[in-house]
């Protein structure tokens, strides 16, 4: 499989295109900066943001169980699943059981995560994202690229390509607003026809059994309103202890996201109208592995708002497959490794460590130095290059020894003097796009030691 | 007051004049310097990499060299970063604290301990400055653009006295140049994209300099503008402090 450098490289082949994605995000994340700078208490609401996530992470057992017991009495069914299969089976029994046929989904990043759509189709059920940029990306075929922008890899021209060939819009018609009337009316005629709708979870609330829904296009609240059966999917880190505690996190949500003081839908479900069923699937999967970690459990109060997305300058750069996984990004780089260390070790290594995601972030997760650990646990464990080993064990054998060091630096600036065709080719990936610093004659100790020491 | 001068591996052996700039400049400002003649590196390119484990060498022998100091001052915000978050040397544990909690950038160095400012510096040039990620956001050099904080700027506030300088900011006045360490070898599609876009944002301003706290920030970019037959020069932030009339 390709790694996240090599991904990136022909992302950025295209130079116009990349420089269109940046403008794009970096658009976004100006639009966040407005929002932000026009709370005064910004910084205190990602404290107390902060806090509220460490403590329901700290208290996870006994407020995952208030939850479940709230929501039976209202009325509606609880399921536990260890891991994405188990998800994807209880999703698939409730189907088979009610023999359902028409699904609307709305944007749900677990399912994502868990490939549902991929699994039920495995199964011959046919599953219609609602969410626009979902609805897009489901038509290509690709996964989304961003957690909160799905589509966002991608142009009109695109979309209009697209929905040329399954929506059957006229060629060349690249206005935005034709191609969103396109897609209500078909995605009007899926809600109406739909017997089951599933939606994400934003957050789950302990002391009532309710959840909230956050959506900008209502589409979760048109598949649930339509259907008959409402299956919601969580990860378990989605626990909040208080509905009060809402306050806090709808302010950050939709600002961090997209600029919005609040997104145009936060739909609050908590219990099944006369006549509908109401799923809740609570998912593990590798999440308690994450919570059992001290240097990483920070991680899992995420709230996917994307905000280190758009201010990642290596995502606008390289573009959401290249993390190859669901969520990308940031945050993406530190999750992925808890689920597969092998398979996403290239990750942590995709930035620069500036730091801009730590201090983006709405709930303070230390994302970069979370970055910087993950770099150490990797290597620990072997999942690194040879090549790279080979050259940073070296390095270390020779800065850890004050002469060996004087002999090399001196021998490098020799060789960028003399000898400069033995560094000056383009496999030497400094050399490739920059020049190498030119060679002073002497190094700074040289210099002092002539003309400073006593 | 006894400062030890903290000059980085890659400073010492391709930027002397960084070095002879920040030591002149610190005995101007009444520090009795010293240079510790065996110091190699902090071992950030190692840890960064995820081979913090294998840079012992680098932490004790920087431990021993930087061992006896009030403070000790780099030219370079991102190895001084690296110093105050991950030094570690097990055998000399109290050494180790107190380095890490007296090393400073210079800039920080001169605006926080030496509380002084030079007004004797001359640069009658445009320059951009290029905040850098570590000594920004790492050690507090200013606030950052994330944050809803009071602005400040410590390198704005010392290169806003030097006579002639028209100081100009880019816009995205704080985006990463791309320079990372390693991630410029083993990303460099990336982080050579990301420092031609920094590059663009100060040609827009028809800058003359490009200067910084960090010279390796500076070095990425200079390959870059070098690369393209850029008429823009890179400069640290010491060698326009340490100019006089």
């Amino acid at each position: 499989m390709k790694d996240h450098a090599t991904l990136a490289e022909a992302f950025i082949q295209d130079e116009a295109r990349t420089n269109w994605h940046d403008e794009t995000l970096w658009f976004v994340r100006q639009k966040r900066d407005k929002a932000a700078h026009g709370l005064p208490e910004w910084e205190q609401l990602r404290e107390w943001a902060s806090q509220i996530k460490n403590h329901t992470l700290s208290h996870m057992d006994s407020y995952l169980e208030e939850f479940e017991r709230k929501a039976l009495a209202n009325g509606v069914q609880v399921h536990w699943a260890s891991d994405a299969a188990e998800h994807n089976r209880i999703i698939h029994d409730i189907i088979k059981k009610k023999g359902i046929t028409r699904i609307v989904k709305s944007k749900s990043m677990l399912t994502e995560e868990c490939h549902l759509n991929h699994y039920l189709e495995e199964q011959g059920v046919e599953v219609v994202d609602t969410d626009l940029g979902e609805r897009i990306v489901q038509f290509r075929h690709e996964p989304p690229s961003h957690i909160v922008l799905p589509a966002i890899h991608l142009k009109k021209q695109d979309v209009s390509d697209t929905f040329h060939e399954y929506l059957h819009t006229e060629k060349g018609n690249n206005d935005p607003t034709y191609l969103t009337r396109a897609a209500r009316v078909h995605l009007r005629e899926k809600f109406i026809a739909s017997e089951l709708a599933i939606t994400g979870v934003n957050f789950a609330v302990a002391e009532t059994g309710g959840f909230v829904v956050c959506t900008n296009e209502g589409n979760a609240d048109m598949g649930t309103h339509a259907a008959n059966v409402h299956i919601a999917c969580m990860g378990f880190e989605k626990l909040i202890p208080k509905a009060s505690h809402l306050s806090v996190f709808l302010r950050l949500l939709a600002r961090s996201a997209t600029g919005q003081p609040v997104t145009t839908y936060s739909s609050h479900f908590h219990k099944p109208k006369p006549g509908q069923e109401m799923h809740i699937v609570i998912v593990d999967n590798g999440r308690s592995n994450i919570l059992g970690k001290a240097d990483f459990r920070n991680a899992l109060k995420c709230i996917r708002c994307a905000a280190c997305f758009n201010t990642c300058p290596v995502y606008r750069r390289s573009g959401g497959f290249s993390y190859h996984t669901a969520v990308a990004g940031p945050i993406g780089s530190i999750l992925n490794p808890n689920f597969d260390p092998k398979k996403y070790a290239d990750l942590p290594f995709a930035s620069s460590l500036c730091g801009s995601c730590s201090n983006v972030c709405p709930v303070k997760i230390d994302i970069h130095d979370q970055l910087w650990k993950w770099r150490q646990e990797l290597t620990k464990a072997g999942h690194v290059p040879l090549m790279k080993k080979i050259m940073m064990k070296g390095m270390a054998f020779v800065l850890g020894r004050p002469a060996l060091y004087r002999f090399s630096g001196a021998s490098a600036r020799w060789v960028l003097r003399y000898m400069p065709f033995m560094v000056k080719f383009k496999i030497n990936p400094w050399y490739k796009q920059r020049e190498m610093p030119a060679p002073p004659k002497q190094s700074f100790r040289e210099w002092y030691i002539q003309n400073k020491k006593k | 007051m006894k400062v030890a001068l903290f000059i980085p591996c890659y400073i010492d052996q391709f930027y002397p004049q960084v070095g002879q700039a920040t030591l002149e400049l610190l005995t101007k400002l009444g520090c009795e310097v010293d240079f510790p003649l065996h110091q190699t590196c902090c071992g950030q390119p190692m840890a960064n990499s995820g081979f913090a484990a294998a840079s012992k060498d680098c932490d004790k022998n920087f431990v021993r060299n930087f061992t006896g100091y009030d403070y000790i001052v780099g030219p370079s915000g991102s190895c001084v970063l690296h110093v105050k978050e991950h030094l570690k040397d097990d055998k000399h544990p109290e050494e180790t604290i107190h380095i890490r909690k007296h090393i400073y950038e210079l800039s920080e160095f001169i605006v926080d301990v030496l509380k002084k400012e030079i007004t004797s510096a001359v640069f009658p040039h445009k320059v951009g400055l290029h905040n850098s990620c570590h000594g920004q956001r790492g050690l507090g050099l200013s606030s950052m653009s994330e944050r809803v904080l009071p602005a400040f700027s410590k390198p704005e506030q010392l290169l806003s006295k030097v006579n002639g300088i028209q100081l100009v900011k880019p816009v995205r006045n704080d985006e990463c140049c791309g320079f990372g360490g390693t991630f410029s070898v083993f990303e460099e599609a990336v982080s050579v994209k990301m420092g031609k876009d920094r590059i663009k944002q100060h040609e827009a301003n028809d800058v003359e300099y490009i200067t910084g706290v960090d010279v390796s920030c500076l070095m990425h970019l200079e390959g870059i503008l070098k690369r393209q037959g850029s008429k823009i020069k890179t400069i640290h932030i010491a060698e326009i402090l340490n100019t006089e009339a």
